[in-house]
């Protein structure tokens, strides 16, 4: 079991270096990052000597080392674009991101995974096919429609909601919160649908697809034979069954929520780092599209990493066993 | 039907209902099961055994369904009982084994929780108790050191192992029928005696019936009491499981035994059935064997044979019915 | 499943057989299916006979006419009389013109981005399949990262990239060849992932050995029998990801990184509708939506259904 955590531990830091290569090709070969800080009509002394300064003569495995060292400790330079820290700009946009993350996958989560269930149990049932075709229709709604829509509803017409921004905050030490105030927590009621919709769509089409495998599975059929109550079966011995490939595929959609924040708060001028990063491909600001980039993926590394301990308290094979036994 | 009987089954049909019509699975099935027996039911792949055993516990999945005929256990008509009652029947009175003990339980579950949920399904034990019977349970199926193995998971068993645990399971509620589908095919050969052996004791010891289906003529030659031949949906022969392995009299069942007796002496040679049994869906008319019988005559291409008495045994065959059934015999 | 004796009796033709056949059975059963395929191929023919049935070319700076400006839908405009179909812009652009230039711009992208996707995937699936080793764990560790990675993220990345990389004068004629770059490299993962398996399955077949004991190459017998296996699966993902691709294109152009202006797709469209949602003006970005949406329904629906209808398993 040990073995399994470090095995999952070494993968994301694969993952990581590579992406930070990504990150630190971005930098040093998209434009020249000489020009980008300094302008056009910057001295060639001025030039000269903030290569000298940026270490752009040393070799690239060495600026590579460099780049990473200074990633790991929080440094991703200044932005072309503002001309302030990219790492203060990341700091002061990140409660924005991560409360609307956060609580838009838990929405996505537990709704999906109930949906999914009961369509599931009920799968013949009208409800369970209404909620199917729903599903495929939000699958072809792009996200930023449905933000539109429930603006055009919710903020032009009925006049409950606010259309944009995060309302009131309230600051906790450096972590500014939406969730004490009242228009604060107004405020996320939209973006968080919005947000949410496609996750919940995925997860439940996921959930009911995985637990109609499950209910074909030999156990069950040896639960029935034993008389097992049907509902005892389908809570008991079909949804935890079920759960195990969910649990895998929807934490890494769930971290993908983070991403597809871009989105959301381009449609509700959420002050996140979606946003920012939005803004940074537009001018082509490298150090925030870099950091934009090393920080999503380290979310991305962090949930799988949540994933596999999940996933070893649910299943019993991975926790007794070799790991090679399970599935 | 005599008062020990326990099942009774009589021209049980099940079809299978596709876009191009129904297609029948059981064509009219009839069997006894009595009290203490083994009834070995053989036949290949597609003949209904298993079909037979999902029927008469219940389980066919759509878009089957039982489209005529009835199933008794204890002269009370089951077949046609609403799914909770049921549901109450399945375990309690009758149980089921099947094939592959690794895919048969629950991997996320230890051993001892799924027979304590099965044994309080269906008795009023609570839950200390439950678990007491399930530790007898486990010893009983020859499990070493039970009170210790209950709290194993599944994958912490062998093949072997695990079909013990699933027999366990099958006799929580100590059921009246066992049905047993083909329980030894997926285990390694030196496993499938003992695991046969130990059906046939417990059930011994119990007087439990079993219903056990399996394509193995030996085991059905050590194990059962009586054979039912299964071909195509349809029982070909059922009788004692001396008379019917040792002089089988419907030519399938002759060509399944593996030997014909041939008519210059007492010489035997193994032999082939020519051809594979039909699809569901292209069974001939007459006798569905009659593609493949070398003694086929007109009346076979024609007239289904029912089954018929023959001594000991029923066989459903136009070559014992009629002027000249002696001679064939 | 089989045909009934009576059936093979008759010995139909060719064509009856085809209808006859059980894949065309189950869509001619499901009427969700028919209704969306034949909105889908409407949808299409519209966008590609664009120039022969818009009444108006919206791009047109001459045939523009301000005083057109904000036309109700099907209502003659209060000042020139003239009726647009699904009202008029605030330049006077007729809405039901732009939006079949529209889709066309977006049927486009997302056509050329699923080609380039397929192409990508399936030629990096079978050398993973076929060569092994390090080449195959390269690949498919690269092809992890991207699947984990969201799709639009990618897009935008390589666009920001490419931002950066073309001169400033070049950009706006080469952003169709970007995003159709940007949106192909997000989605090729999941092609390359099934070619690969069911390349590793036909490499271990004895036909492979048995062409390189006669002295063929095995590289063209082993395309020649794998593709044929992975085309269903294939055509279901690429079916889906058109749709999906048609839906990033939109979701690049609304956030301002897609189509420009002057060559605007339906995201573009529904990008300038939305400055008119507070003021009133519904129908500029209402029907451009309408027709995403519907376009993007249909085609998964289609999708939907061939995936069902090739997986074996669930029929």
């Amino acid at each position: 079991m040990l073995a399994y955590i470090l095995r999952s531990l070494m993968q994301g830091l694969v993952v990581m270096l590579a992406v930070a290569f990504i990150a630190f090709s971005m930098f040093r070969f998209v434009g020249d990052p000489v020009v980008n800080m300094l302008g056009q009509e910057a001295t060639l002394q001025d030039r000269a000597e903030l290569t000298e300064r940026l270490g752009l003569n040393d070799p690239v495995a060495l600026q590579f080392a460099r780049f990473v060292g200074d990633a790991a400790r929080g440094d991703f330079g200044i932005s072309y674009r503002q001309g302030r820290k990219v790492s203060a700009l990341i700091m002061e946009r990140l409660p924005a991101t991560v409360e609307l993350a956060v609580l838009s996958a838990l929405f996505a989560f537990v709704v999906g995974v109930s949906l999914g269930v009961y369509a599931a149990i009920r799968r013949d049932g009208w409800i369970a096919n209404l909620v199917m075709s729903l599903s495929l229709i939000g699958v072809s709604l792009p996200t930023f429609l449905i933000g539109i829509g429930l603006i055009y509803i919710f903020a032009v017409e009925l006049r409950w909601l606010p259309s944009f921004g995060r309302g009131d905050v309230v600051m906790i030490g450096w972590w500014s919160t939406g969730l004490l105030t009242k228009t604060g927590l107004q405020s996320l009621v939209m973006p968080v649908l919005t947000l949410g919709f496609l996750q919940l769509t995925l997860i439940m089409r996921l959930v009911r697809s995985e637990m109609l495998e499950v209910m074909r599975a030999d156990f069950i059929r040896f639960a029935r034979a034993r008389g097992i109550p049907e509902r005892r079966i389908e809570f008991r011995h079909a949804l935890r069954n079920t759960m195990i490939p969910v649990i895998t595929i929807a934490g890494v959609q769930l971290g993908g929520v983070i991403a597809f924040a871009i989105v959301t708060e381009t449609v509700f001028q959420w002050p996140g780092l979606g946003a920012l990063f939005v803004n940074a491909v537009q001018f082509v600001d490298v150090p925030v599209m870099s950091a934009y980039l090393l920080f999503v993926a380290f979310v991305f590394v962090v949930t799988s990493l949540v994933v596999d301990l999940v996933y070893v308290a649910l299943d019993p094979r991975l926790r007794t066993g070799n790991p090679a036994m399970a599935k | 039907m005599s008062d020990t009987t326990v099942l009774s089954v009589r021209d049980l049909t099940v079809e299978f209902v596709t876009r191009r019509g129904a297609l029948r699975a059981l064509d009219q099935v009839s069997f006894d099961i009595g009290r203490g027996e083994v009834l070995g039911v053989v036949g290949e792949s597609g003949a209904g055994k298993s079909v037979t055993g999902a029927a008469i516990i219940g389980l066919i999945d759509p878009p089957g369904r039982i489209a005529g005929g009835e199933i008794r256990l204890d002269g009370a008509r089951i077949d046609d009982l609403p799914p909770e009652a049921m549901r109450k029947v399945r375990g309690k009175r009758i149980a089921m084994i099947f094939q592959d003990p690794l895919t048969s339980l629950n991997p996320l579950y230890r051993v001892g929780e799924q027979l304590v949920e099965t044994i309080r399904t269906h008795t009023s034990l609570n839950a200390a108790e439950a678990r007491q019977r399930a530790i007898a349970l486990l010893d009983e199926v020859g499990i070493p050191a039970p009170e210790r193995r209950i709290d194993g998971y599944p994958h912490e068993f062998s093949g072997g192992m695990r079909q013990r645990v699933v027999i366990a399971l099958a006799l929580c509620a100590e059921p009246e029928l066992v049905i047993a589908d083909e329980p030894t095919t997926a285990l390694d050969v030196s496993v499938q005696a003992q695991i046969i052996a130990l059906i046939k004791r417990i059930c011994k010891e119990r007087g439990t019936s079993v219903m056990l289906v399996t394509h193995d003529m030996g085991v059905i030659a050590e194990t059962a009491d009586r054979v039912a031949v299964m071909y195509a949906g349809r029982v070909a022969e059922i009788g004692p499981v001396r008379d019917v392995v040792k002089q089988p009299l419907h030519p399938y069942a002759q060509g399944l035994m593996g030997a014909i007796p041939s008519l210059e002496g007492d010489a035997t040679r193994l032999v082939q059935i020519p051809g594979s049994m039909p699809r569901l869906s292209a069974i001939p008319p007459g006798c569905a064997f009659n593609p493949r019988c070398s003694r086929a005559f007109a009346r076979c291409h024609v007239e289904r044979p029912e089954l018929i008495r023959v001594g000991s045994r029923q066989v459903a065959c136009h070559l014992y019915d009629g002027p000249g059934a002696e001679a064939a015999a | 499943m089989s045909t009934d004796p009576a059936r093979t009796e008759r010995a139909p033709g060719r064509l009856a057989r085809f209808w006859d056949s059980d894949i065309i059975w189950s869509f001619r059963s499901s009427p969700v299916t028919v209704v969306a395929t034949v909105l889908a191929v409407l949808l299409v023919l519209a966008a590609l006979a664009a120039p022969l049935i818009a009444p108006y070319d919206p791009f047109d700076p001459a045939s523009l006419d301000l005083s057109d400006g904000f036309s109700r839908p099907m209502q003659p405009n209060e000042i020139t009389g003239k009726v647009f179909w699904l009202g008029s812009d605030g330049q006077g652009r007729d809405i039901f013109s732009a939006i079949l230039y529209g889709s066309r711009v977006s049927l486009l992208v997302g056509a050329a981005s699923v080609l380039f996707s397929l192409v990508i995937g399936v030629g990096l699936g079978l050398v993973a399949g076929y060569v092994g080793g390090r080449t195959e764990a390269l690949i498919m560790r690269i092809a992890d990262i991207q699947l984990s990675f969201p799709a639009i993220l990618v897009a935008l990345l390589v666009f920001g990239v490419a931002r950066g990389l073309i001169p400033p004068a070049l950009q706006e004629q080469m952003t169709l060849l970007v995003l159709v770059v940007a949106i192909g490299l997000s989605n090729w993962a999941q092609y390359a992932r099934t070619v690969r398996g069911s390349t590793l399955v036909e490499k271990n077949k004895v036909y492979v050995d048995a062409a390189r004991l006669i002295g063929l190459r095995a590289w063209p017998v082993m395309i020649k029998h794998v593709l044929p296996n992975v085309a269903g699966p294939v055509l279901v993902i690429a079916t889906i990801n058109l749709a999906l691709a048609v839906i990033e294109e939109a979701t690049l152009s609304f956030l301002g990184v897609g189509m420009p202006p002057t060559q605007p797709s339906l995201g573009t469209l529904i990008r300038f509708g939305q400055q008119y949602l507070f003021s009133g003006e519904w129908w500029i970005l209402l029907f451009p939506a309408l027709v995403l949406v519907l376009l993007a329904l249909s085609i998964n629906l289609f999708g939907d259904w061939l995936r069902d209808a090739l997986n074996p398993k669930l029929r």
